[in-house]
């Protein structure tokens, strides 16, 4: 059994339709990529299993349990944990803050202070900052800390969005190297990406999704080799 | 038209009653920013509610037996705190179960109707008031001791006073405010309130359990203007239905000029506000009451449209 299993699932919003039938699983321990052009549905994919926006039709699943309607704040506690499109920190709040909020369903002390310790391993440059406010840092920092408050919650599977977006070129080595890191460490990801490229470098499987539709699905390798993607997603001609 | 020395005397006196009163509308502002900065909703019964604790100050000294003596005995502190007790749970309980029938079922409804059903809030809270204490002005017990620390400790003859009144008010209130600024800097869920007010969407995949921010909020405020109405009917002995669209206009301004939505902010509005007032009913008028309080904002808002320290609850 898959650990995430989306199955058939139309999300809109208002009266246009996002996603038109998407299906897709992660099994327990892989790096999923999910990959699409601009609008192709790929956020609101991910918004749909973490529960802020919700499924018309269709199901999502974690572990076999049906979590389709459950709440955003009680599908953090099941497991899954978003680090969204934008980042979205709490601009207003300190880093050390930010993160807190990441653990905030959790009652474990001491084993949030090693996840404190797991994350700023992982990214020394938010220790320096740990009381800096959150909208001071920079926009690599930014996602940093995005990142890093989504593992705070100790999540099974970590759904990101976009993490290379806006970031020098250098930056995005180390973000990937990172995402690959954590996954070492035994968190299952779901990784969307516009750059297609580099998330196909360190994803086990990858799905290609089109106008709310899931157009293709293989592993990485076969996908960094279908002509198809070559050219839509790979800039090759 | 007293000159040189009286005219300090006259000024310091404002003062005094400036930041007495100050006090209040810090404390109404309070509410009125909370919410502001959690779901952007100007709460217009909040005044209103403020009336409604002091009506359930007098009636529960009325009932436990102080309603008509002036001092006589001693201050009955068991009372006072009694009072102030009820009147914050009352008002506070209020406050959450008008979020939870009237605002919160039109959270994603158009901006200006949770702004209408507020007014109708507080309409019913008016009635409330009128059915309750009825349509004349009712005397409020005089409790607090009769003393004037400026005459009777340091024995000086000038028209300042600052009686154990001003102390008792600004003595509740200031405390007060700094233990409204530790719960939100401190606690768990103060700093979900905060979360919240950035940004409630990712605040709820955070694990926050959004609706329970947002009365906890209410509670706060319901809190805070409960006490501010013992404080208000023990300084000023007397208390009316109509008593809350005046405290509510003054603390609303307050908490704009402040940086609505900011808590520093409110409570700084409300110091300012006070004071202006006191200073243009003490040398121009109580009719220029209104037009100094209502210049000050306008001038305000034209070089500083986000107020004193600027909006948002972040801090």
């Amino acid at each position: 059994m898959a650990m995430l299993q989306v199955e058939n699932v139309h999300t809109f919003y208002g009266t246009i339709e996002a996603l038109k039938g998407v299906s897709l699983t992660v099994e327990e321990g892989e790096i999923v990529t999910l990959i699409g052009s601009n609008g192709a549905g790929k956020t609101t994919t991910l918004r749909t299993i973490a529960g802020v926006s919700h499924a018309r039709a269709g199901s999502v699943a974690l572990d076999g349990e049906d979590i389709t309607n459950t709440p955003a704040n009680d599908i953090v506690r099941l497991g899954i944990a978003h680090s969204p499109e934008g980042r979205r920190i709490f601009a207003g709040m300190t880093v050390r803050e930010n993160l807190e909020m990441g653990a905030f369903t959790r009652t474990d002390r001491t084993e949030v202070d090693s996840d404190y310790q797991r994350v700023f391993d992982l990214f020394p440059r938010l220790k320096e900052r740990i009381l800096q406010r959150a909208g001071t840092l920079s926009g690599g920092e930014q996602q940093m800390l995005a990142i890093g408050r989504a593992l705070m919650a100790r999540p099974k599977i970590l759904l990101l969005d976009e993490p290379s977006m806006g970031l020098a070129p250098v930056l995005v080595e180390l973000v990937f190297k990172i995402i690959q890191d954590i996954n070492a460490q035994g968190t299952t990801v779901l990784l969307v990406e516009q750059n297609a490229h580099m998330a196909l470098s360190i994803a086990r499987r990858g799905y290609v999704i089109q106008t709310g539709r899931i157009v293709l699905s293989d592993s990485a390798q076969a996908l960094a080799k279908n002509e198809m993607v070559r050219k839509a997603y790979l800039g090759e001609a | 038209m007293p000159c040189g020395g009286a005219r300090i005397d006259l000024f310091l006196a404002a003062i005094v009653i400036g930041i007495t009163n100050g006090a209040f509308i810090a404390l109404i502002a309070l509410g009125y920013t909370l919410v502001y900065g959690i779901i952007e909703l100007i709460n217009f019964s909040h005044g209103d509610l403020f009336m409604l604790g002091t009506f359930a100050c007098l009636t529960t000294l009325t009932l436990l037996g102080f309603a008509t003596e002036v001092g006589i005995g001693g201050t009955p502190w068991w009372a006072l705190l009694a009072a102030m007790l009820l009147a914050m749970a009352f008002c506070g309980t209020l406050n959450v179960l008008a979020e939870r029938i009237a605002y919160r079922p039109l959270r994603k409804a158009p901006r200006l109707a949770p702004l209408i059903s507020a007014i109708g809030v507080s309409f019913i809270y008016v009635n409330l008031g009128l059915l309750w204490q009825g349509p004349t002005p009712r005397r409020f017990p005089d409790l607090l001791p009769q003393y004037d620390f400026v005459s009777q400790m340091f024995g000086l003859e000038t028209l300042v006073r600052f009686t154990f009144k001003d102390l008792f008010v600004l003595g509740l209130a200031i405390p007060l405010m700094l233990a409204l600024a530790w719960v939100i800097r401190n606690t768990r869920m103060g700093k979900a309130m905060r979360a919240v007010a950035q940004d409630s969407e990712m605040a709820s995949q955070m694990g926050i359990d959004v609706n329970r921010v947002i009365s906890f909020t209410f509670l706060l405020g319901g809190i805070l203007a409960g006490a501010a109405g013992l404080m208000y009917g023990l300084y000023n002995n007397n208390t009316v239905f109509t008593l809350g669209f005046d405290a509510g206009l003054k603390a609303f301004t307050a908490a704009v000029l402040g940086g609505i939505g900011n808590v520093s902010g409110a409570a700084l509005g409300g110091f300012v506000l006070g004071l202006l007032s006191a200073i243009v009913i003490t040398f121009l008028g109580g009719q220029w009451d209104s037009v100094g309080v209502f210049s000050l904002l306008v001038i305000i808002l034209v070089f500083k449209p986000t107020g004193l320290l600027g909006q948002g609850a972040s801090d």
